[in-house]
């Protein structure tokens, strides 16, 4: 066998070579449709400067993608660790964006027909009340799921509905807006006092990234991606090697729930507005199939966070170039869900040996030569 | 002779770097109980997986009475549904559903598309009451001991009107009583004109319930035999490929025990509520300490209860002097190590490599963030794989790809890297074979004579008079007394275990 053969073998076999796969199919999706419509491949993967700012479609995706990612992240940790999900990470974000915005404007919001003017209290105070509240929005996920032992889908099924319902409380049920540029930095870009851009890069795109960094750092650097998936395989092994698997589980919610406040920080900030009722509405979907896309089992145990980020990638993808070819927004699940139908099951484990049954039964003389030889 | 059931000729099977099966003839014939032998690896296990379409065989040919052509099963319940009907080494049932549910699930009697819940309930008694087990069908199968749940398990396999029924290591989880009923219903069903095959380790249930015994080696056939026929060592040797003396030289060394030293262990009045009665246990350094008793005698609470795998409701615990909270870490932390007796539940890490089963328990004794590094973890790993012979094809291989014999070395290295004072072994070679057991047994010595503490829990007697310097006897969850010195023999221990002249 030569050394490249097995270079390539060893490629084909790494855990991230079918989700790879799939982002780039669906990037060539799009050249493919806008070859046929237009006849030219089109400017997808063009990438250029104007107003101060990096533009193409490409740095869209990975801009749009911002929030999934850092669910995405948030997700696979729980899912590795209880084997369970969180599907309360859409409502976490709306309920996060809803506190931080209330605090920014506190005592205003109903004098100024919900607009926050000016700054009640310090920007960074409002951030940090979105973070501490998807941090608590976690640890009494954690606490259902790991002291009390209850599913982790019901367990969160509690935020997923009442998340919102509070959200709303705290906005009295107002759309509440951000009149503060600087509101709007972090999900978009952060510009002069005259309104230039200063980075060309969206912020989003940052944040995303340190978290992913800050994870895969975190998990590199300490046993916490062994311990993770230890107790993911078989929390009573764990237990007797020492590791307390109640207290791994609890800090994997936790960490899903500042996830999803910082996703919901960026949400909020984009449009510059709580919308609680539509704050990362059915992101939390989103997220788990974006682990799942990634190769990781939703049974949990072994997991790779590198899955999860092209995975949400290849969502975001997916979702761009349908509106590219003019796919309206309440029709793009269903084109989204022939090719998601499609993707999962190029990379079901069971597919090989199924195909490799099928090919056998069209050449059906290899099938039988292992029985006649004596 | 009578007709043959089963014909297996020159069955080849490869594994990712492994020959499993090489040219492996294999004849089973109507009313006879065949044993199949082997160590670890030797290919016993995987015969059978091929035999009942659990695996795929690359060439070879399997017949089988009754159909003219060559068959291959692909699947266990075709397997089924051509009389092969099988109960593994560790039970495949559900546990969380009823023993009756158990005994019919995919097959349940019907009556007018529905479920026929009364003739589940009552042909569920009826096969049980045919193996001697007269228990509540409606209760979840995890309510009963691991004894019965095998029973059932073999139950359901003789109800599924087999032909050929196979038996992986049944008795490993049986008291003697139980072991005494399956045979005598192996022997009738014998009688019946059923083909049995028997996968074991004991010799001795072996010689007992068997005709005739196939022993592979690597993979191999080595030979068929009569029972009748074959000295034990003989049959040791063939499975072993090497002489009987390197199991007959182990013998137990006399250390000096000095009464001043500090013990491990210090238990004063252990107890659990509803479980193991208040007991005091020493465990000195250098010790090997044995717990004889039957299943359920409370010997394995004896030991959970000393690691704190379990919380103890009375009694004091001292580990070196020390009290410690009850949780397993601190046991970790103050040199305590447990192999337990489940290996599937309570040990194993199925999805992590070898390297990372070995170190998770050093790794979690530093904490999380002293990571060691990944030449550290690597270093480790080879140290242990090259010293307890670990057979895997490299380290990064899943742990649960291997062998039960290698797997349990796994877990052995786990704690050996922990650098333990007291190591607890908790049935440590059930279910593996000989060669594997010496040199558990050979470890445990060795380890000792290095100042180790070691509390050896087995079923067999005489692997507990070669290691043990000192045992504990445990009836109806009561510690009844210790044995040492001229009092290690069998008979003195089956008698104290057996009650009657109660040990004080």
């Amino acid at each position: 066998m030569t050394d490249q053969h097995s270079r390539w073998r060893r490629l084909i076999h790494s855990r991230l070579f079918f989700p790879l796969v799939c982002l780039a199919l669906v990037l060539a999706l799009n050249v493919v449709i806008t070859m046929v419509t237009t006849g030219s491949p089109g400017p997808f993967f063009d990438i250029n400067f104007s107003n101060g700012t990096i533009n193409g479609p490409l740095i869209t995706i990975l801009n749009r993608s911002s929030e999934l990612v850092i669910l995405a992240v948030g997700m696979t940790i729980v899912i590795a660790s209880s084997g369970g999900v969180d599907i309360s990470v859409g409502a976490v974000m709306a309920l996060s964006g809803a506190v931080s915005v209330w605090l920014l404007g506190y005592g205003t919001l109903a004098d100024n027909s919900y607009h926050v003017a000016s700054y009640v209290v310090p920007y960074g105070v409002g951030l940090l009340a979105a973070i501490a509240v998807g941090a608590i929005c976690g640890a009494w996920n954690g606490l259902l799921v790991a002291k009390l032992r209850i599913q982790a889908m019901v367990a969160t099924l509690i935020l997923f509905t009442g998340g919102r319902g509070l959200a709303k409380v705290v906005s009295e049920g107002q759309i509440t807006k951000v009149d503060v540029p600087s509101y709007k930095f972090i999900g978009n870009f952060i510009q002069d006092g005259s309104g230039h851009n200063v980075v060309p890069v969206s912020t989003a795109i940052f944040v995303a990234a340190a978290v992913v960094a800050l994870a895969g750092l975190l998990l590199r650097h300490s046993a916490l991606g062994m311990n993770i998936q230890a107790v993911g395989i078989n929390p009573k092994s764990s237990r007797l090697v020492g590791l307390n698997s109640g207290r791994v589980v609890f800090f994997a919610f936790v960490f899903c729930g500042v996830c999803a406040a910082l996703a919901g920080i960026i949400a909020t900030s984009r449009i510059g507005a709580v919308d609680s009722s539509n704050v990362g509405k059915l992101l939390e979907m989103d997220a788990i199939l974006a682990v799942a896309l990634g190769g990781n089992s939703l049974a949990g145990g072994r997991f790779s966070l590198a899955g999860s980020v092209i995975g949400a990638i290849t969502i975001q993808s997916l979702t761009t170039v349908l509106y590219s070819v003019n796919v309206s927004a309440d029709q793009l699940p269903f084109y989204k869900a022939i090719v998601v139908v499609l993707i999962v099951v190029l990379q079901s484990p069971e597919l090989r040996p199924m195909l490799q049954r099928l090919r056998r039964r069209f050449r059906p003389t290899a099938g039988l030569r292992q029985v006649v030889a004596p | 002779m009578a007709k043959p059931l089963v014909t297996m000729t020159g069955i080849n099977k490869h594994f990712p770097g492994v020959l499993a099966l090489d040219g492996v003839d294999f004849q089973l014939v109507a009313g006879e109980i065949h044993a199949l032998m082997g160590e670890n690896g030797a290919g016993k296990s995987t015969l059978v997986k091929v035999l009942t379409g659990a695996e795929a065989f690359e060439s070879g040919q399997i017949k089988l009475d009754g159909f003219d052509a060559p068959i291959i099963n692909h699947s266990p319940q075709e397997a089924q549904e051509r009389g092969l009907a099988t109960v593994y080494q560790e039970v495949n049932l559900a546990p969380n559903l009823s023993v009756a549910e158990n005994l019919f699930v995919a097959r349940q009697p019907r009556r007018l598309g529905l479920v026929n819940w009364r003739a589940i309930h009552r042909r569920a008694e009826a096969i049980l009451a045919g193996i001697g087990l007269d228990i509540d069908v409606d209760k979840p199968l995890e309510s009963y001991p691991i004894a019965v749940q095998q029973m059932v398990a073999i139950g359901r396999a003789i109800d599924v009107s087999a032909k050929v029924l196979i038996l992986d290591e049944p008795t490993s989880s049986l008291n003697d009583q139980e072991v005494a009923n399956l045979f005598a219903l192996m022997r009738r069903l014998r009688d019946q004109g059923l083909g049995i095959i028997f996968i074991s380790h004991f010799l001795e249930q072996v010689y007992e319930v068997c005709d005739r015994i196939t022993v592979l080696r690597n993979g191999r056939l080595v030979g068929q035999y009569d029972v009748a026929h074959l000295a034990r060592r003989e049959l040791v040797s063939a499975m072993l490929g090497r002489s009987f003396d390197d199991l007959a030289a182990l013998s137990r060394s006399d250390q000096d025990q000095s009464n001043d030293t500090t013990p491990v262990v210090r238990a004063r009045g252990l107890a659990v509520r509803g479980g193991v009665k208040p007991f005091d246990l020493d465990i000195m350094p250098g010790e090997v300490v044995g717990l004889a008793g039957l299943l359920g005698s409370g010997r394995t609470q004896v030991a959970r209860v000393i690691f704190a795998a379990d919380p103890a409701d009375q009694g004091t615990r001292l580990i070196n002097n020390r009290q410690l909270p009850d949780r397993p870490l601190d046991s970790v932390r103050a040199g305590l190590a447990f192999c337990p007796e489940s290996r599937k539940d309570e040990g194993v890490i199925g999805e992590l490599s070898v390297r990372e089963n070995i170190v998770v328990a050093q790794q979690s004794k530093l904490g999380a963030f002293h990571l060691m590094s990944h030449a550290e973890q690597v270093e480790l790993a080879q140290h242990y794989i090259d010293l307890l012979q670990i057979k895997c094809a490299s380290m990064e291989t899943p742990i649960k790809q291997l062998s039960g014999g290698n797997q349990q070395k796994v877990i052995l290295a786990r704690w050996l890297a922990t650098h333990p004072e007291l190591l607890i072994l908790d049935e440590p070679t059930r279910g593996i074979d000989i060669g594997t057991k010496a040199e558990i047994q050979r470890l445990c010595l060795e380890l000792a004579d290095q100042g180790m503490a070691v509390l050896f829990i087995s079923s067999e007697i005489d692997e507990m008079l070669r290691t043990c310097s000192r045992i504990g006897v445990m009836r109806d969850l009561e510690k009844v007394g210790e044995l040492t010195g001229d009092q290690l023999n069998s008979s003195a221990i089956m008698a104290a275990i057996a009650g009657g002249e109660a040990d004080d």
